[in-house]
């Protein structure tokens, strides 16, 4: 289980080493074939922001060789925004007295009609923690209601059992994110007060879970913005090592959602900036040949036209993030405010003009 | 003029076989496969839309001399291939597939155990079975007891272009196998490619070094020419490399005169 291994580490000791990291320990990294732990931590210190420009080009190319002139595009489809969790820095969070909205059937087909019209074949189920209203039933209906319309489901929903997982996966269940917002299990506690969510070792579990259950991809990130994005990244790392010699017939992915402005909102602790998030997303790259990096519709337009080229192998596109918000709700609460508001067949072509095949399939039903 | 390569009954005269992911675009991909002169090109199930049929790559590949190849990619087991092969055959109306188990999403190193197992049903179930395989000479000779119609080795890591890393095993294979071997996975250059067919291969198989380049127009006209030139001086017969300096008045060449 990953728990033993973050055991062996103190958040103090994993910052400390990356802050202390030379031009000369970028330099290796940058050198080395294969890269390590070490040489990840060594990329995204801060010394190694004087070397975005070779570091961006190793990504580009690495990128290329792996994932060729091509991107991914999916898009989220928010089932419910019901949550009995409080989260400091969410929409959904129960302390927000928002109207409370969960599809039914008939909307959420609705939602579907809109999504394929975009032209969609991969979709990402999105709900808030409700067991009540939004559990292992409610997720199986949505799944057979779904697969004949979608060749590839993902969810992003409360960490579950495994006896839950795998009841799903057979149903048409192909990729589950979770994140673990921060691994800073005292700054974690601070974030989640009340709720199944407060429980950090259930959360930072789910992996495990997931690859016993014989997930087919797992998405894996924090939340950028909780606590410092250096150390919580070097842990992602390790969870992502951990999980691919543990579990290796998985895929992973992983996201970098910064904090972004909602209803009744949290400053971020920490800001990262556009070029550190660049820094970022090519450490991991130089880090992992493999990896699926992804980008939503939380970063600006301009951002996302360059980010591109970097590292990045999927994105979503006309995204809304409340339940109900293609077809059904459109002023129903977001769970965050979306940043690039262009539309799928806008990206797209962005997409063509710069050389990339926007991939909407890229899986089949028929695979399980 | 290179010889033919004949597979299950079909014949091609271009030995040199593609793949169509990571291009930029269908249309990119249909000028490079066009100017490689190919006749057999792969394409991954997962990728195509066969259930509505308005996917964007087929209407491509439709020219009279390029035959479609379904792959298993994506697929983790036997049984999933199986069932991914019979789709295939259903929605592409072709019994041709090419069979390939990676359960391993990282590296794609295919499943010699899961391979062998759906070969032997695809065989049975009528199907023409090209199988992505290790570079493993015991493994190729299974598959051809089993029935199926060519084996597929790696030179190296799937989309590496790293080359023929294994040619050690590729040599074994090739000189007992008594079915087409087309090698697959890791030919990133012409050259690679021609030396795989000096070698005796009787095809390559490309994808990524075509897709990822520059150019894949230029870089399909020169593989054409590797695999073609790689042939023919297989057929011709390559000089005989010598360890020593041959010399040109032999030491016993007395021995004719007395």
């Amino acid at each position: 289980m990953f728990k033993s291994i973050f055991e062996q580490y103190s958040w103090d000791e994993v910052k400390e080493s990356i802050y202390a990291k030379t031009a000369a320990d970028v330099e290796q990294a940058l050198h080395n074939q294969r890269r390590t732990l070490n040489d990840f931590a060594a990329l995204i210190s801060p010394a190694a922001a004087a070397y975005l420009q070779p570091m961006a080009e190793i990504s580009q190319q690495r990128t290329l060789q792996r994932f060729g002139n091509t991107m991914q595009l999916y898009i989220p489809l928010y089932l419910s925004n019901e949550c009995q969790n409080i989260c400091t820095y969410c929409g959904f969070s129960l302390n927000n007295k928002i109207p409370r909205k969960t599809l039914s059937n008939a909307e959420i087909l609705r939602e579907t009609a809109v999504i394929k019209e975009m032209g969609y074949d991969h979709v990402l189920l999105v709900t808030g923690e409700a067991h009540q209203q939004v559990g292992l039933e409610y997720f199986k209906n949505a799944l057979q209601l779904l697969r004949p319309h979608f060749s590839n489901i993902s969810m992003e929903v409360q960490p579950m059992d495994e006896a839950d997982y795998a009841a799903l996966i057979p149903l048409g269940l192909h990729a589950v994110l979770v994140y673990q917002e921060t691994y800073h299990q005292e700054d974690y506690r601070k974030h989640h007060p009340k709720g199944r969510k407060s429980s950090f070792d259930y959360r930072l579990e789910t992996p495990d879970r997931l690859g016993r259950a014989g997930i087919h991809k797992m998405g894996l990130g924090v939340l950028i913005g909780l606590e410092d994005w250096r150390t919580d990244s070097f842990f992602t790392a390790l969870h992502l090592q951990y999980l691919e010699k543990t579990y290796w017939q998985t895929r992973y992915s992983i996201s970098f959602p910064r904090l972004r402005p909602f209803s009744g909102g949290l400053a971020p602790k920490v800001e990262m900036n556009d070029r550190e998030l660049v820094q970022l997303i090519c450490a991991y790259r130089l880090f992992n040949q493999e990896v699926e990096l992804s980008i939503s519709t939380r970063e600006r337009e301009s951002f996302r036209d360059h980010i591109i080229r970097l590292g990045i192998t999927s994105m979503s596109a006309g995204s809304r993030t409340n339940p109900g918000g293609y077809a059904t709700d459109h002023q129903s609460l977001e769970q965050f405010e979306i940043s690039d508001e262009r539309s799928a067949v806008a990206i797209a072509q962005m997409l063509k003009q710069k050389g990339y095949e926007p991939v909407w399939k890229d899986w089949d039903k028929v695979f399980g | 003029m290179i010889q033919p390569l004949t597979i299950a009954g079909k014949t091609f005269t271009s030995r040199l076989f593609t793949g169509t992911g990571k291009f930029a675009s269908a249309a990119v991909m249909e000028e490079a496969l066009l100017a490689s002169g190919t006749q057999l090109v792969t394409v991954a199930l997962k990728r195509v839309d066969i259930h509505h049929k308005t996917d964007d790559i087929l209407p491509h590949l439709s020219h009279p001399h390029i035959q479609l190849l379904p792959n298993t990619s994506g697929v983790r087991t036997a049984r999933e291939a199986v069932y991914a092969a019979q789709l295939a055959r259903e929605a592409l109306e072709t019994n041709w597939v090419k069979l390939e188990i990676h359960p391993d999403p990282r590296y794609l190193m295919p499943d010699p155990v899961e391979t062998l197992q759906a070969a032997a049903e695809l065989v049975k179930l009528g199907f023409v079975v090209l199988p992505y395989v290790h570079a493993d000479p015991v493994l190729c000779k299974r598959l051809e007891e089993v029935g199926t119609a060519a084996v597929m080795p790696l030179g190296a890591p799937i989309g590496s272009n790293k080359g023929l890393c294994t040619a050690d095993f590729l040599e074994i294979i090739i000189a007992q196998s008594n079915v087409p071997v087309v090698v697959d996975a890791g030919i990133g250059a012409p050259s690679h490619a021609a030396r795989a067919m000096e070698m005796g291969a009787d095809a390559v198989l490309v994808n990524t070094a075509l897709a990822v380049t520059k150019e894949p127009v230029k870089m399909a006209t020169a593989f054409k020419a590797a695999v073609e030139a790689g042939r023919m001086a297989y057929e011709a017969g390559l000089a005989p490399v010598n360890a020593r300096a041959v010399a040109s008045s032999p030491l016993v060449a007395f021995l004719d005169e007395v």
